[in-house]
C-alpha cells in the first residue's frame, strides 16, 4: 500500500546533487502498481532527472488526474507537495497553481484515459495557455484501473485482451499538443531511459507546457500479441527520430558531439538542449514538416520518437497575462488592498 | 389621481439594443442626486438586440427598495408589447408613447391618461445619422419625464456633462434631445403631472450600484488575487467589474504588470479547478457563476470540502431549472449549494440581501474559507447582483488583516518532529495546513481518495470514518463562526414569525409595514448564512406559525430549516415567489394575510 514507507538504506558515500541531497530524496512511497509496469520506469526516469537536475524539493509541485498514472507521484519527490485531483481535471488545478506562485516547478502526470478522454477539453487548453509546466502522459492505451476498457489512443485494429477490435481512430497527443499551437510536444518509450531524461529535463526547462507522451505498456490488460502498445510490438516499431541530450547552463558540453550530427536549442535559462539527428532532415522547429513527418511515420505504424516540436519563444500564460514577476502568494497584504481612502475616492463615481 | 410625490414606480418598454439603458441610468442618477430613494430593476431578455426589455425605477420616500406591484408612469416605447404596457398602468396612472406612429386599435383604457409625443418625428427632423436618432429617441422620452415628472433638468445637464467629459460634442447632442423632449411635454401638457419626484434629503452619504460590483470589490479588498471564470449571465459582471478594479488598484507601480491573474477557462469545471489549484499554494482564489456552473463544479466541490482547501464560489442564481431563464432572477441554488456533490458534502452558504452585503460577505467568505479551510458559496441573485441599488457609502477598516487560518510557515514546521496535515490539534475540527513552496518538511499529498489523519491514502474502514467524522466537527465549528441573523422585533409581541434572505428582504421589511397597518405583527429573522446557529434554532422554536418566504418553487430553505433544525414542519409556511421577477411585497401580504384568514376562518 501506498502508505507504507519504503525501507530506506541510506548508503556512507552515496553521491549528493548541488543541493546537497540524494537521488533516495526524490523518490516516493513504494509503488503499488502491477510488477513490470512501464509507469515505474517513468517514475525511475522522473526520478533521476530531478536529482541531476538539483532541483529542491520544496519547489516541485507533483499533480495528476485519476487512473493507473496519477497514482505516480506518490512514487516520486517525497518532500514536493502533490495533488492527485480528480478525473481528467489536472490541468485546471495546475494552471491554478501556477497562476498564484509562477516560481513552483510543476511536474504533471496523466494517462491517455485522463488527458485524451474525459480530460481531452483541460489538455487542449493547458496546451493552449502555454502554462509553465511538464505534462507527462503515460500513454499504454487501455483504462487499467477498470479492467481493459481501449482508451481513446488505442490503434485502429489493435486488440484487446478478450479479442475485441478497436475499430476507431487513435488521438495522437503529439500531433494534437502541436496543432494546438503547443510549444513543446515530444514522444518517449518508458523502456528507454537514455531517451526519457534528457527529455524530461528539457520539459522542466522549457518556458512553457513540455507535453511528453511516454508509451508505457500496460503489463496486465495491454501487453499481448495484437495490442500496438505492447512491449513487443513498440520495441519492433520503435522509430527516434532524434536523440536528445540536455546540458544545464553550467556545463561544458560541445566536445561530446560533432557539430554536423546535432542542432543545439538553447533554452532561456541557458541550459542547452543537444539534438543528436537519426534522421537527417528532422528540423523540431518547423511546425508543418512535424506534422508531415508524425503522419508518414503513423501510416507506417511507426512509434516516432524524440523530440517532435519546440518552440521556446511562444509565450506563456503570465507573459500572454502580464503577470507581475513577483508570485501572486508573495505579495503582501497591504500591496494587495487598496485601503479606505481609495474606496472612498472611487465610489465619487458612483452619486 | 391623487399626488403621489416621490412615491412612484416609472416603468420604461423599449427594445434591447436600442441604447436605452444610457437613457434609463440617466434617470435613475437624476433621481439619486435630488435626493430621493430610489432602486432601478433592469428586466431584460436573454438576448441581444432586438427584443422587448423593461426599466423599472422605484422611487419611495419611506426607503423600499422591492418592487411595489404597481406601475404608475409607463413609456411604452415598444410597439411590439404596447397592449401589455396598457394593461399594466394601475389606474389613475399615466402612459406615455411615441405617437410618431398611430396606436394600435385594440385596447384603449379610460381609466388612465394617454400621452402622445412624436419622439421619432421630432428626432428624425433634429439629427441626421440613422443610430444617433434612434438613440436620441431614449434621451428625448428623458427630456419629457424631466417636464412630467419634475426631474431637474440642471442635475441631468450635469450628469451628462460628467458622462461625456472628453467628448463634449455628444453633451450637445443629448442636451439637444433632452430640450426636445422637454419643449413638447410643457407646451403640450399640464406639467407637472401630480406623479412627480422633488428635491427631497441628501443622498450624499451613500451611492448606486450593483451587487456584482460590490462583490468584486470585495474581493479586491479581501486581497484575492486569482479570479478564474467561464462567461454566465448573470455572474459575467462581477468578473468585469473585478477585472476593472484590479486594473485601477492592481497594477504594479514600477512596472505596471499585473498583481492578480485573471483566468477565462473553457468551462465551469476548469474555472473549479482553477480555483482549488490556486488557493492549495496559499492564493485567495475565487469564481463567480450561476447554477448550471455550479451543477457542472461539483465534483470538485466534494473534492475541496473532503480534501479541505479553501475557495470561494459566488453563485449568482438565475432562474432554473436547466437553462432556464438566464436573465430572471430566483433563489433556487440553496439546496444545490448546500450539499453539492456526491457522498456526504455540507458547505457554508452566505446570502446576501443587498450590494452592501454583497461587498462585506466577499471578505468575509475569504476569511471562512481560509479559516475552515472549506468551499464557502455567496449566494446572491441576479436581482441583486445585476440591478442598481442604493446603498449607503461602503466603508473599509485600514485595521482589517486577512484570517489566513491555520497555515504553518518554514520555521514553525521546524519545530515539529513531522508534519501531518489532518490532525485535530485544536479539537475544532480544523487542521493544519502548509504551503507548497515552504519547506519540504510541509510537504503532503492532497487526494480525493481515501485518506486517514496522517494524509496517506486509505481503505481502512476506521480510519476513513475518523477524517469525515472530524469533517462534523469542522460544521459545528462553522455554525459559530458564520454571520449571525438579523432579527427584527415587531412593533407589537407577537407569536408570528417571518424568515427570509437574500434579495427578498427589501420585499419583507414593505410587507411588515403594510401588515401592520392591518394589525398583523411578526417578528422578522433575515437569515444570513448556513449551517444555522443558535439564534436560528431559537427564532424557530420559539414562533408559530413561520412564514418562510423565499423565491423558489419548492421552499428549498424551509426543507433546510426542517432538515437541519428538526423542527415541526407544519409550522414553516411557505410564502413563495419563482416566476423569474424581483418578489413584491405584496406577495408576502397575500401569503401571511392569506394563512392567518384561513386559520382563523377555520
Amino acid at each position: 500500500m501506498t502508505y507504507i514507507t519504503k525501507p530506506r538504506i541510506d548508503m556512507p558515500e552515496e553521491a549528493v546533487n548541488e543541493v546537497g541531497i540524494t537521488r533516495r530524496d526524490y523518490e516516493g512511497v513504494l509503488s503499488t502498481l502491477c510488477a513490470g509496469c512501464g509507469h515505474d520506469s517513468i517514475t525511475a526516469a522522473i526520478v533521476q532527472a530531478f536529482w541531476e537536475m538539483s532541483i529542491a524539493p520544496k519547489h516541485v509541485i507533483k499533480l495528476s488526474g485519476i487512473g493507473c498514472s496519477s497514482k505516480t507521484p506518490a512514487y516520486f519527490i517525497e518532500g514536493a507537495h502533490g495533488f492527485n485531483s480528480v478525473h481528467g481535471r489536472m490541468p485546471s488545478v495546475a494552471t491554478g497553481a501556477l497562476a498564484a506562485n509562477r516560481d513552483l516547478v510543476c511536474i504533471a502526470v496523466s494517462g491517455d484515459g485522463d488527458s485524451l478522454s474525459i480530460g481531452f477539453g483541460q489538455f487542449g487548453h493547458v496546451v493552449r495557455r502555454n502554462v509553465n509546466m511538464l505534462y507527462i502522459i503515460e500513454n499504454n492505451g487501455v483504462y487499467g484501473l477498470t479492467k481493459g476498457q481501449f482508451s481513446a489512443t488505442a490503434d485502429p485494429g489493435s486488440k484487446a485482451r478478450k479479442g475485441e477490435v478497436n475499430r476507431m481512430k487513435s488521438i495522437d497527443p503529439v500531433a494534437m499538443a502541436i496543432a494546438l499551437g503547443g510549444s513543446f510536444a515530444a514522444r518517449s518509450f518508458s523502456g528507454d531511459r537514455d531517451q526519457l531524461v534528457p527529455l524530461i529535463k528539457a520539459g522542466v526547462t522549457h518556458p512553457g507546457c513540455a507535453v511528453i507522451d511516454i508509451v508505457s505498456p500496460c503489463v496486465t490488460f495491454n501487453d499481448h500479441v495484437g495490442s500496438t502498445k505492447s512491449y513487443a510490438y513498440t520495441r519492433e516499431h520503435y522509430y527516434p527520430a532524434i536523440q536528445t541530450d540536455f546540458v544545464p547552463p553550467a556545463a561544458e558540453i560541445k566536445a561530446k558531439y560533432d557539430a554536423g550530427d546535432t542542432l543545439s536549442v538553447t533554452l532561456h535559462d541557458g541550459s542547452v538542449l543537444l539534438l543528436k539527428k537519426t534522421d537527417p532532415d528532422y528540423d523540431p522547429t518547423d511546425r508543418s514538416a512535424a506534422m508531415k513527418y508524425l503522419e508518414t511515420h503513423s501510416r507506417r505504424g511507426e512509434v516516432v520518437t524524440g523530440l517532435m516540436f519546440i518552440n521556446e519563444n511562444l509565450p506563456e500564460m503570465h507573459d500572454i497575462s502580464e503577470t507581475a514577476e513577483l508570485p501572486l502568494t508573495h505579495i503582501a497584504f497591504n500591496e494587495l488592498n487598496p485601503g479606505s481612502q481609495a474606496l472612498a475616492e472611487l465610489q465619487k463615481r458612483m452619486r | 389621481m391623487s399626488e403621489r410625490i416621490n412615491d412612484f414606480v416609472l416603468k420604461i418598454a423599449t427594445v434591447n439594443g436600442t441604447g436605452s439603458a444610457s437613457a434609463n441610468g440617466l434617470l435613475m442618477k437624476a433621481l439619486f442626486r435630488m435626493g430621493v430613494p430610489v432602486t432601478g430593476k433592469n428586466l431584460f431578455p436573454s438576448n441581444i438586440q432586438g427584443l422587448p426589455t423593461w426599466y423599472e425605477a422605484r422611487v419611495s420616500h419611506q426607503g423600499y427598495m422591492s418592487r411595489s406591484g404597481r406601475v404608475d408612469v409607463m413609456v411604452a416605447m415598444n410597439a411590439q408589447t404596447y397592449e401589455k404596457d396598457l394593461m399594466e398602468v394601475s389606474p389613475g396612472g399615466f402612459l406615455i408613447y411615441d405617437s410618431t406612429w398611430p396606436r394600435g386599435e385594440m385596447s384603449q383604457r379610460d381609466d388612465i391618461t394617454v400621452l402622445g409625443v412624436p419622439l421619432a418625428a421630432m428626432c428624425n427632423e433634429h439629427f441626421s445619422v440613422a443610430r444617433i436618432r434612434i438613440l436620441m429617441k431614449n434621451i428625448a422620452y428623458v427630456g419629457v419625464l424631466s417636464a412630467l415628472m419634475d426631474i431637474d433638468r440642471m442635475v441631468l445637464q450635469t450628469l451628462l456633462e460628467e458622462t461625456f467629459a472628453s467628448k463634449p460634442k455628444l453633451v450637445d447632442g443629448n442636451l439637444q434631445a433632452i430640450n426636445l423632449g422637454y419643449d413638447y411635454a410643457m407646451k403640450h401638457f399640464s406639467c407637472p403631472l401630480p406623479v412627480r419626484a422633488q428635491k427631497m434629503g441628501d443622498n450624499s452619504k451613500h451611492i448606486l450600484i450593483d451587487g456584482n460590483s460590490a462583490a468584486a470589490l470585495g474581493c479586491v479588498y479581501a486581497g484575492a488575487t486569482v479570479g478564474a471564470w467561464y462567461p454566465i449571465t448573470p455572474s459575467t459582471s462581477l468578473m468585469d467589474a473585478f477585472q476593472g478594479y484590479c486594473n485601477l488598484f492592481r497594477k504594479d507601480p514600477e512596472t505596471g504588470k499585473n498583481r492578480f491573474c485573471i483566468i477565462q477557462a473553457e468551462d465551469e469545471m476548469a474555472a473549479a479547478g482553477m480555483v482549488l489549484g490556486a488557493s492549495w499554494v496559499g492564493a485567495r482564489a475565487f469564481t463567480p457563476t450561476s447554477g448550471p456552473g455550479i451543477s457542472l463544479m461539483s465534483e470538485f466541490i466534494g473534492f475541496a470540502y473532503y480534501a479541505e482547501i479553501p475557495s470561494v464560489f459566488f453563485d449568482v442564481q438565475r432562474v432554473g431549472p436547466s437553462t432556464g431563464m438566464p436573465t430572471r432572477t430566483q433563489q433556487c441554488d440553496v439546496m444545490l449549494c448546500a450539499y453539492a456533490s456526491h457522498g456526504d458534502t455540507r458547505h457554508p452558504l452566505l446570502f446576501p440581501a443587498n450590494p452592501s452585503e454583497c461587498f462585506d460577505m466577499a471578505v468575509q467568505a475569504f476569511d471562512l474559507a481560509e479559516r475552515l479551510q472549506t468551499p464557502i458559496f455567496v449566494l446572491s441573485d441576479l436581482d441583486i447582483g445585476m440591478n442598481d441599488w442604493m446603498i449607503p457609502e461602503l466603508t473599509w477598516d485600514d485595521n482589517y488583516q486577512p484570517d489566513r487560518g491555520k497555515v504553518l510557515s518554514a520555521e514553525e514546521l521546524l519545530e515539529v518532529e513531522k508534519f501531518y496535515r489532518y490532525l485535530d490539534k485544536d479539537e475544532d475540527g480544523i487542521p493544519y495546513r502548509t504551503y507548497p513552496g515552504t519547506t519540504h518538511k510541509g510537504a503532503f499529498f492532497v487526494r480525493g481518495s481515501g485518506h486517514n489523519r496522517y494524509g496517506a491514502y486509505t481503505e481502512d474502514p476506521d480510519e476513513y470514518q475518523d477524517v469525515v467524522d472530524r469533517l462534523l466537527v469542522k460544521w459545528e465549528t462553522a455554525s459559530e463562526m458564520v454571520p449571525e441573523p438579523v432579527l427584527n422585533k415587531a412593533k407589537q409581541a407577537s407569536p408570528f414569525g417571518i424568515i427570509a434572505y437574500g434579495s427578498s428582504d427589501g420585499a419583507v421589511i414593505e410587507a411588515i409595514d403594510r401588515l401592520a397597518e392591518e394589525g398583523i405583527y411578526a417578528d422578522y429573522l433575515r437569515l444570513r448564512a448556513f449551517p444555522f446557529n443558535g439564534a436560528v434554532k431559537d427564532f424557530v422554536e420559539s414562533h408559530e406559525p413561520i412564514f418562510v418566504v423565499e423565491q423558489n418553487r419548492d421552499a428549498q430553505m424551509r426543507a433546510l430549516l426542517i432538515l437541519e433544525t428538526n423542527t415541526n414542519a407544519a409550522k414553516l409556511i411557505p410564502v413563495l415567489h419563482y416566476n423569474g421577477m424581483p418578489i413584491p411585497s405584496g406577495c408576502i401580504v397575500d401569503g401571511v394575510r392569506g394563512h392567518i384568514e384561513h386559520e382563523v376562518a377555520a
